[in-house]
């Protein structure tokens, strides 16, 4: 087992036993999700409409709720400090982080999403237009997120401003993940509104564990 | 193995302020350095600026391994096995668990854990979650740490802190044994570290 995923083992586990932050993500999901139709009244077309976008909405916001513990936590006890010095570069360490969060919040967010659709009347194929892109597209909240935590690292309400630094970059995601449930629904083809989140994403991912790093090597030093 | 470590007219700045400047000294393999100062000196500084952590607003730092040389941060800080004045350790973990992910960190997946928790006087704490072990019990598991990791160049923050009197003759054993085994110890303290070495004042 390399270090690699040693560190993406310890972070999955951590994650599950501190109050289980994929138990709270998916809760404030639910009810997020629960509470929009009770507002929007029976109008069931609206609700389908609406669908895609609230539901991107919800699970960006309930995937930002852990993030900003991403590299704090171990900063603050002093894990950082070994983990930096461990054979792995940071930038790598920040991939296995972004991989831990994706795979304990931004994935069951996505299991959890056809679920949910069914509160908002969302038809068989956009539903499963709105798993895809979702599947698709969390990785880049996980990995734009990132950045915006290890920015936030020596702060000690690092966690307020978070959101305001990474929603405006996650606008992307949410325009091209609701346009494709939207596509679906209007019964046009959502291919190239995932082709687009599928690059956002990728792009994410391999740029943002160069930026998480840089920032965390910044917050070490200081 | 490392061979030395060298300071060349280091300085070192926080914000606006100087710590320290032109700073040179030498550390041989198998020789201690106790760093000493006043709080504020600049100890714990001069360790983030060894480890890599910190970049030097003036100098280089250069060990010298065999017969190359090299001052670069990173680089030297695969080399660091480091205790700094926080344990790095998380509540939810047990001691065993906590110490198997250090080794596996550290890439030493061979390392024999319940030896190493018997040598830190751990053993019948190894199920036990980090939670509920003493100042002095987390000071020992990351002694364990430092063990494990098998790195040559110990940077030790207060190793004394928090320890009791045998624990303080451990960290003292547990010294003089990396030094004859040619490794390198660079400690911040205000204690005498009692390896007959030399001592830097800050």
């Amino acid at each position: 087992m390399s270090v690699f995923t040693t560190l993406l083992l310890r972070d999955m586990k951590l994650a599950a036993r501190s109050g289980g932050s994929a138990a709270l993500a998916l809760s404030f999901f639910a009810l997020v999700a629960t509470l929009v139709p009770l507002g929007v009244g029976a109008d069931l077309r609206l609700l389908a409409r609406v669908a895609g976008g609230v539901l991107w909405v919800g699970a960006v916001l309930a995937a930002l709720l852990s993030l900003d513990r991403l590299f704090q936590g171990d900063f603050e006890d002093g894990s950082l400090d070994v983990i930096a010095l461990s054979p792995l570069p940071l930038e790598l360490t920040s991939l296995a982080k972004i991989a831990a969060h994706w795979l304990s919040t931004g994935l069951p967010l996505t299991v959890l999403s056809p679920l949910l659709a069914l509160l908002f009347n969302l038809p068989g194929h956009p539903t499963a237009i709105l798993f895809a892109s979702l599947l698709i597209g969390t990785p880049a909240v996980s990995a734009i997120g990132a950045i915006g935590a290890s920015l936030t690292l020596s702060l000690k309400r690092g966690g307020l401003i978070l959101p305001l630094i990474i929603l405006p970059l996650l606008s992307p995601a949410v325009i091209f993940g609701a346009g494709a449930v939207s596509s679906a629904l209007d019964g046009m083809a959502a291919n190239s509104a995932l082709g687009l989140l599928a690059a956002f994403a990728t792009a994410s991912v391999l740029l943002s564990p160069f930026a998480a790093a840089a920032c965390v090597r910044l917050n070490l030093g200081g | 193995m490392i061979s030395s470590l060298t300071a060349e007219k280091l300085a070192c700045a926080r914000g606006e302020r100087r710590l320290f400047d032109s700073l040179s000294f030498r550390v041989r393999a198998g020789q201690a350095l106790a760093v000493e100062g006043a709080n504020g000196a600049g100890k714990t500084s001069l360790l983030r600026l060894i480890a890599g952590f910190l970049a030097p607003a003036a100098g280089r730092i250069v060990v010298k391994t065999g017969e190359t040389e090299s001052d670069d941060g990173e680089e030297r800080g695969r080399l660091v096995g480091w205790l700094g004045h926080l344990d790095g350790l998380k509540p939810q973990m047990t001691v065993k668990e906590q110490l198997n992910f250090f080794a596996r960190l550290h890439a030493m997946r061979d390392a024999d854990l319940a030896a190493t928790l018997a040598q830190v006087g751990l053993a019948r704490q190894a199920e036990l979650p980090c939670r509920y072990l003493s100042a002095g019990q987390k000071r020992r598991l990351a002694l364990a740490r430092l063990l494990v990791s098998r790195r040559p160049l110990w940077l030790l923050d207060e190793p004394f802190a928090a320890l009791d009197v045998a624990g303080q003759a451990l960290v003292a054993q547990l010294m003089a044994r990396h030094c004859g085994e040619g490794g390198i110890i660079i400690a911040a303290t205000h204690d005498p570290l009692g390896l007959g070495n030399e001592s830097l004042k800050l």
